[in-house]
């Protein structure tokens, strides 16, 4: 049955199935898609730190900058959990566009969700996100002077950095949108990545479906909580009025 | 006998390259009981004896078992409801409605004309792994090979695919994973599936994507629309398979 019959048949190069078959790109933006919800659960409870107040945020993220070289393993290590993800879900997507030429006069959503529709715009406005997100508070690229704002104990302030960010109702605004999107994305992803790993049956189906759901909107709402909660005046820096970055 | 009548738009294209459109149809004094292929049936009829082309469809068993009876009514592969769309009666609508009827539209099926698709693609994933090996010689007693309870309902389930292709048109990516899944699943289960069972998932898999069927989202539409009643469970239980086949080539495992 097998033999040059089947090797020749072996699509692109040398590389394994694994990497080019339909079912295995899957595989591959799932577990990729693990990584990135573990790191985003990570996230969220440090930045939780914030309601500890300035001393336990700055004393967080000073920590988080002494780990020196394993910041930077863990930071590559999601990059190209990003890549990836990204990566094959792209060519999946175009091999789906090619299998359906003509669409249907009449539209039946037949079974979908909604999530699992968005799941693009979601991915997709979520990695705008996340770079305009890099950009604003790790490389400080629209306010260079945060790179010089310090604690009493001469650490980087990033409570002070964060809290004049948000209440600029813009940034809070693309903020809560983004992780709107981010829980929507998560809702359908969670869920789904137990079916494409194998792992799902008629049984356990619902029970990761509303998992997921659950998931998303715990982590949705403990990242809106921060700017919500600088926007409401609950978290807010004790020295001098925050001026918006944005709309001065 | 109380009659009823629809307005039709029917799917009408002369061959696969050709570019093809919907006719409008006012179809008049319809038997309530009428099943809807009866109902094409009186339509064509009256189209023949009117010197115009009927509209052309599939249909073999029309008692729900072949699925070949392959078309979307309202945007439902295989018609609303249960079953195949023989199965649809025409007293489940309602009177004066407007009833589209369109091909599936699946890269891998071409349309042959008007309603009628080639679905020949799933013929050559059958062959490529839809099968076992079994003793020829006279027929074992049916209790020679133990094979438990809920195992044999697992795999009858999943064998109750007629593989009419609703899957694939339901799945806004085109995707056979339903019917790839049914098959991998009602042979990997039962004991005689078992020699082939390694390679089964690769090579169904790789067949189905060389034939042009999409990749699976997990939206379920195609679930949703079986009319066989083929759950998703069928789907997991392929990417498991899958992997561990791939898996096993891979590291260059003889079992």
């Amino acid at each position: 049955m097998s033999g040059p019959a089947s090797s020749s048949k072996k699509s692109c190069c040398s590389c394994s199935p694994l990497f080019s078959s339909s079912i295995g790109r899957k595989w591959i933006v799932a577990l990729t898609g693990i990584v990135l919800v573990l790191f985003v659960i990570g996230h969220l409870l440090g930045n939780l730190s914030i309601f500890l107040g300035p001393d336990a945020m700055n004393a967080y993220a000073a920590f988080l900058k002494s780990t020196g070289e394993l910041l930077w393993i863990v930071r590559i290590v999601l990059l190209t959990c990003v890549v990836l993800h990204i990566w094959f879900t792209i060519t999946l997507w175009h091999e789906n566009k090619r299998a359906r030429p003509q669409k249907y006069a009449v539209k039946n959503e037949l079974g979908t969700t909604v999530y699992a529709r968005l799941m693009r715009i979601s991915g997709l406005t979520v990695l705008a996100f996340v770079i305009y997100h890099l950009a604003q508070f790790t490389w400080e690229a629209f306010n260079p002077e945060y790179k010089t704002w310090v604690d009493a104990q001469g650490r980087h302030d990033v409570y002070r950095m964060v809290v004049t960010a948000f209440s600029c109702p813009l940034v809070s605004g693309f903020y809560l949108i983004a992780v709107g999107l981010l829980g929507m994305h998560l809702s359908h992803g969670i869920a789904s990545l137990f079916q494409t790993l194998g792992l799902s049956n008629q049984k356990l189906r619902p029970v990761f479906e509303r998992g997921g759901l659950i998931l998303a909107w715990i982590l949705f709402v403990g990242f809106a909580s921060i700017p919500a909660s600088v926007l409401l005046g609950l978290v807010k820096v004790t020295s001098g009025l925050p001026s918006c970055p944005v709309c001065h | 006998m109380s009659t009823m009548h629809f307005h039709l738009r029917l799917w009408k294209q002369k061959s696969a390259t050709d570019q093809g459109e919907f006719i409008e149809i006012d179809a008049k004094e319809i038997p309530s009981e009428c099943s809807f292929l009866e109902m094409l049936d009186i339509v064509n009829n009256r189209l023949t004896r009117e010197g115009k082309e009927p509209v052309s469809f599939a249909s073999d068993c029309r008692e729900g078992i072949c699925g070949t009876c392959h078309m979307v009514i309202n945007g439902v592969p295989q018609g609303p409801g249960r079953g195949a769309a023989c199965q649809v009666y025409m007293r489940k609508f309602s009177n004066g409605q407007t009833i589209t009827v369109e091909p599936y539209r699946v890269g891998a099926f071409p349309i042959v004309k008007d309603l009628v698709v080639n679905r020949s693609a799933y013929d050559r994933i059958i062959r490529s792994g839809g099968f076992i090996s079994e003793h020829t010689g006279g027929a074992p007693d049916a209790s020679a090979t133990l094979i438990p309870k809920p195992v044999a309902d697992a795999a009858m389930d999943a064998a109750a695919c007629i593989g009419c292709g609703a899957c694939a048109a339901a799945c806004p990516n085109s995707s056979a994973m339903l019917f790839v899944g049914a098959k991998v699943t009602h042979l990997g289960l039962l004991p005689q599936g078992q020699a082939e069972r390694k390679k089964r998932a690769r090579s169904m898999v790789r067949t189905m994507q060389e034939e042009g069927f999409g990749n699976c989202s997990n939206y379920y539409a195609c679930e949703a629309v079986c009319p066989a009643g083929v759950k998703a469970d069928v789907i997991s239980m392929l990417n498991r398979e899958y992997i561990r086949g791939e898996l096993s080539e891979a590291v260059g495992a003889i079992d």
